[in-house]
């Protein structure tokens, strides 16, 4: 048995039953990585380091992950691993802390292993961006894994990891795990620590898992979620048993459908899948009712503001004075942080922070920071109201399946518009979860997305998981055996 | 808005940009700019509170214990340029509060 | 000339740990040795806003007669340097913790109120050191973090000395709060002056020159002199003057023109993300406005009242609150305030102005002081031999007085027959003197009078010497 292609509930019970032992499971990784990731395909969802060194604690065994490897992004703070977002910015910054996540996965008995490429400091939406070169989508070589968080994606659909974190600023887990067919979940904001986490756009970013399947989902949530003295941000909210949620009839549940995310830069296989999947959900008992979110077409343009801005402040500790990459031409003052930055930030980075120092440079912040702040406060409203009438949301997750590797690397506003139906959970706050719905093009997954009230995880995954038990895509797409 | 003063912007940044980065992001971030300002067709503004956080956590603090620090030799191992227990930087001459 | 002055104070407010981490405050440590991640700017690092601060923050804004904002909310303000870790200085810009308030001072004998604008809450920045290494400077992040009260005036000053009266006062009120210790000499109290002149009072404001890099009262006033001064010969030249940052040079007793920024201000200030808002109850400030002491201002008015002490006794009580505290303290066990005041403001404070000691330090115990007076009282000891001679002894052996009398044999005589023996021996030694006397020159007695002083090593007690030279004199007519 190839313990790699194993999900966290069936890895952990091996384990807990003596049936494998931990150093199984991570040689089982580490032959497929070797075999998958490097040599034969060449899909390079782990960042280049001289050998994945896991990082475990003592923990009870029946703790929940006992012995269960999980990968990180590469903007996780793992304490004595390098970290550094795949920028070179960063090459050579070790951490001397771990992020509220590691810690609680630690104490959950959980390994980490391995930290997976992305686009540099989460920006992009391909994984085109980083700094060590591109991740390939495992599904189709040819064609990206999605992004920023494509590694962690791309790694848990080729079975070179059990599962994996990433972090989402505007459908950096989401549109990743829908390219690359695996179940991916953006928490409300507040729900996980921030603490650890590279910050990107502070008031958009969340940890979540990229799994398998929805239950690998829940259980991991489960593990991450809760309130952190360390974070400002997070609230103090109970975590609920999420796997109990797994199972409940969804019959009766009513859920939305808003007519603008239809109308536009939908795909028609896209669009056939996602109908498909309505009357999946129809035959579950679910009511899928019309909803209106007239604000979100302006998402988009409210997010190339506020996240290049926070960005832009977020990014200016890297001035190559106490980490990370330091010019060699750094004779004055200026020279070294002007220098440094210079060479050290890629292309995607320069332009935002660019974007960012601009929109919030003096005679400007009104017309842009402030104004998009404020058309923020009308995207949540519209949440708020659709949430009234309806106990979730079903949107596609991206417009299209996985595009090839440099078709949109020309043109940044391309690319961007490829998270046109994930950015507006970001703004508003609100959970999200991406799982398989269909193929496109033979080969290319496409995923749903189901959008919940804040802190209502637990009805996401209610809904998910009969959708999965339903339809099988999981099972399809050899995710499950 | 006026074609915008792209050096100016890259000195607050502290970015160093070549001359053909400056050409590149001059095109581009005024298409981005052209894009973003979609918003001016956005109605119905006034009075409404700015959104800078999702959700409304509010008055979160932490007690006056001191907590363990940092060991600062480990840290300097990984920094670019230290000195005995500092960090070091080249010699600033303009001397700043 | 007509000098305008708004002055900009950052005191440092008295917690154990920095304003958003749980690294030590700690005057004088090893280099870098109070760090954490938060503090160092290190990558995924979050703040968390130390409850301490915001409760010292809010004894200030209420100390000072301010009012507290019911939202509170922090903001970035973004610009380089090597002593900044994060690139931004987690500071307050659209919603400081407290606006408006005064400060009473005393402008030439008038009261006079200094408007405030405002107090903020923000973080303090680490040293760049530029002595340590001949070709590079270092960076040293201890205090990188600690907690500093922003004070911001109107420009409501009028000289150097009105800037002084100002520093001292806040400073005292502080003090009283319990918000800041404001010990210049650790830096816990850091001044920036903005300074204008203009001819005429109708003329507007001229160009501001914002001074930095003033550490103690002292350069303060010089440095406000130096500038009214300077200002002035330019204005009167015809020259003109451009709004510009300076800094004080202590060692060259004036101002130079900071070489100016590569780039205008510009500090892209926005609304912190990683920290929430705060919003303050009223009955909260209540609380907290109740458990504030009497204020400085209030005690001097009240000393003056109850214990009948001249204004300037008062205020130089009331400089220091635990002087004010000691004084009380005393009077309760001794009650003579006059005596106790003049103590205090005589004696004990002629010798910390000499002395490089704080009155902590001096270690003076309240019993001591009172029974210093009540030898003096009861004469037993001049006050001119108790100031001069016991006094210092009494610091220095850290003893009771009445002993240190005995040891050092200070107690006055009042003896007759020893009295009458040194009065016979000035009659004696001057009898010019006694003939200018009695041929009706009064004041001819008062220099035997010291004649018999300077015999007696001060010792002799002066009202009975007087008393007996008086009858000696009438007896020999
Ligand atoms: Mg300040
Ligand atoms: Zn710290």
């Amino acid at each position: 048995m190839d313990l790699s292609r194993l999900t966290i509930s069936g890895l952990a019970e091996r384990l807990r039953k003596n049936e494998s032992t931990q150093k199984d499971a991570l040689e089982a990784l580490s032959k497929s990585i070797r075999e998958r990731d490097t040599d034969v395909r060449n899909i390079r969802a782990y960042v280049p380091r001289e050998a994945i060194k896991p990082i475990h604690r003592k923990a009870d065994r029946n703790s929940p992950l006992w012995g269960v490897p999980i990968a990180m992004k590469d903007n996780i703070c793992v304490e004595g691993l390098e970290v550094t977002c795949a920028s070179n910015i960063l090459k050579g910054f070790v951490s001397p802390y771990n992020a509220t996540v590691v810690e609680k996965l630690l104490d959950a008995g959980a390994v980490i292993y391995g930290q997976t490429n992305q686009d540099e400091f989460a920006f992009g939406s391909s994984c085109e961006t980083s700094c060590y070169g591109p991740t390939r989508n495992p599904r189709d070589p040819q064609c990206v894994p999605g992004g920023s968080s494509g590694g962690s994606a791309a790694a848990v659909a080729d079975h070179t990891a059990i599962a994996a974190l990433g972090s989402d600023t505007g459908g950096s887990i989401r549109q990743p795990a829908a390219f690359c067919g695996v179940v991916g979940i953006k928490p409300t904001y507040g729900r996980v620590s921030r603490y650890g986490l590279v910050a990107f756009a502070s008031s958009l970013d969340q940890i979540g898992p990229i799994t398998k399947d929805v239950r690998d989902a829940a259980i991991l949530l489960g593990v991450i979620a809760g309130h952190d003295p360390k974070d400002s941000t997070t609230a103090n909210v109970p975590v609920p048993d999420y796997t109990s949620f797994l199972g409940k009839s969804v019959k009766g549940m009513k859920v939305g459908k808003p007519k603008e995310y239809f109308e536009a830069g939908l795909t028609p296989e896209v669009a056939k899948s996602i109908e498909e999947s309505c009357a999946a959900l129809r035959s579950l008992g679910v009511e899928i009712v019309d909803v209106s979110l007239p604000h979100t077409q302006y998402s988009v343009n409210v997010y190339y503001i506020v996240a290049p801005s926070e960005a832009s402040s977020n990014l200016a500790r890297f001035d190559g004075v106490r980490f990370g990459h330091r010019s060699k031409s750094s004779a004055t003052l200026l020279d070294l942080f002007e220098k440094s930055r210079g060479e050290g930030f890629g292309a995607e980075a320069k332009r935002r922070i660019i974007l960012g120092t601009y929109s919030l440079s003096s005679g400007y912040y009104d017309a842009y920071y402030l104004k998009a702040m404020k058309v923020r406060t009308k995207i949540k409203q519209d949440f708020d109201d659709a949430f009234k009438k309806v106990d979730a949301i079903l949107t596609p997750t991206a417009p299209s399946g996985a595009f090839k590797l440099g078709e949109k690397t020309a043109d940044p506003l391309q690319m961007y518009l490829s998270d046109i139906f994930t950015i507006s959970a970001n703004l508003a706050g609100v959970p999200a979860i991406s799982l398989p719905c269909g193929i496109v093009q033979k080969n290319l997954p496409v995923g749903l997305q189901f959008l919940g009230r804040p802190f209502e995880e637990e009805k996401l995954f209610q809904l998910a998981y009969a959708f999965e038990e339903a339809t099988g895509w999981h099972k399809k797409l050899g995710n499950v055996s | 808005m006026g074609s915008i003063d792209l050096k100016h912007i890259a000195r607050l940044a502290r970015l160093h940009l070549s001359d053909e980065e400056l050409k590149f992001l001059e095109t581009q971030v005024s298409q981005i700019l052209a894009f973003v300002e979609k918003l001016g067709q956005v109605k119905g503004l006034e009075g409404v509170e700015p959104t800078s956080h999702p959700f409304a956590v509010s008055n979160v603090f932490r007690d006056d214990v001191p907590q363990s620090s940092l060991n600062i030799e480990e840290v300097l191992k990984h920094s670019p340029q230290a000195k005995g227990r500092f960090f070091q930087v080249p010699k600033v001459i303009e001397d700043k509060n | 000339m007509i000098p305008t002055i708004g002055l900009e104070v950052h005191v440092q407010l008295a917690t154990r740990t920095k304003i958003f981490c749980g690294c030590a405050v700690e005057f004088g440590a090893p280099p870098n040795k109070n760090v954490c991640p938060v503090c160092l700017g290190l990558p995924g690092a979050l703040p968390v806003l130390n409850r301490e601060v915001f409760g010292l923050g809010l004894r200030a804004v209420l100390a000072l007669g301010g009012e507290v904002s019911s939202v509170v909310k922090f903001d970035r303000k973004n610009y380089f340097y090597p002593d900044l870790p994060k690139g931004y200085q987690i500071s307050q810009f659209a919603h400081p913790l407290g606006v408006g308030g005064s400060v009473e001072i005393d402008a030439g004998g008038k009261p006079k109120a200094v408007r405030l604008n405002r107090l903020h809450l923000e973080e303090d920045a680490g040293k760049l050191l530029h002595d340590q290494l001949p070709d590079s400077s270092v960076v040293d992040l201890n205090r990188a973090g600690t907690p500093l009260a922003e004070i911001v005036t109107e420009p409501d000053l009028d000289s150097a000395e009105e800037a002084y009266q100002y520093l001292t006062t806040l400073k005292a009120i502080l003090r009283s709060a319990g918000a800041s210790e404001c010990d210049m000499e650790k830096g816990q109290l850091r001044c920036d002056a903005n300074i204008s002149v203009r001819k005429n009072p109708s003329d507007l404001l001229g160009k501001r020159v914002e001074v930095k890099n003033l550490n103690s009262f002292k350069a303060v006033r010089l440095a406000i002199l130096h500038e009214i001064t300077r200002q002035s010969a330019a204005l009167e030249k015809g020259e003109k003057l451009v709004q510009e940052t300076r800094l004080w040079d202590d060692e060259r007793q004036k101002t130079f023109t900071m070489r100016s920024k590569e780039d205008a201000h510009d500090y892209r200030y926005f609304p912190e993300p990683d920290l929430v808002p705060f919003f303050v109850k009223k009955e909260d400030v209540e609380k907290v406005r109740a458990s504030l002491p009497e204020m400085p201002k209030a005690k001097e008015d009240r000393f003056i009242k109850q214990y009948g002490l001249t204004t300037y006794d008062a205020k130089t009580l009331n400089l220091e609150k635990e002087t004010a505290d000691y004084f009380e303290s005393c009077v309760r066990q001794y009650a003579q305030p006059k005596s106790i005041a003049n103590w205090l403001t005589g004696p004990v404070a002629a010798y910390l102005n000499a002395n490089p000691v704080s009155f902590k330090e001096l270690g003076l115990r309240e019993e001591w002081l009172i029974e210093m007076a009540q030898l003096v009282e009861g004469g037993k000891i001049s006050f001119q031999a108790a100031k001069e001679k016991l006094f210092p002894e009494v610091i220095a052996l850290k003893k009771r007085p009445q002993e240190v009398m005995k040891e050092k044999g200070l107690e006055q005589v009042s003896d007759d027959s020893a009295l009458g023996s040194w009065i016979k021996e000035a009659i004696e030694a001057n009898p010019k003197v006694v003939a200018d006397y009695k041929a009706g020159k009064d004041t001819a007695a008062m220099f035997l009078v010291g004649q018999v002083m300077k015999k007696s090593q001060g010792k002799a007690n002066p009202v009975k010497v007087k008393e007996l030279m008086a009858s000696k004199l009438a007896e020999s007519n």
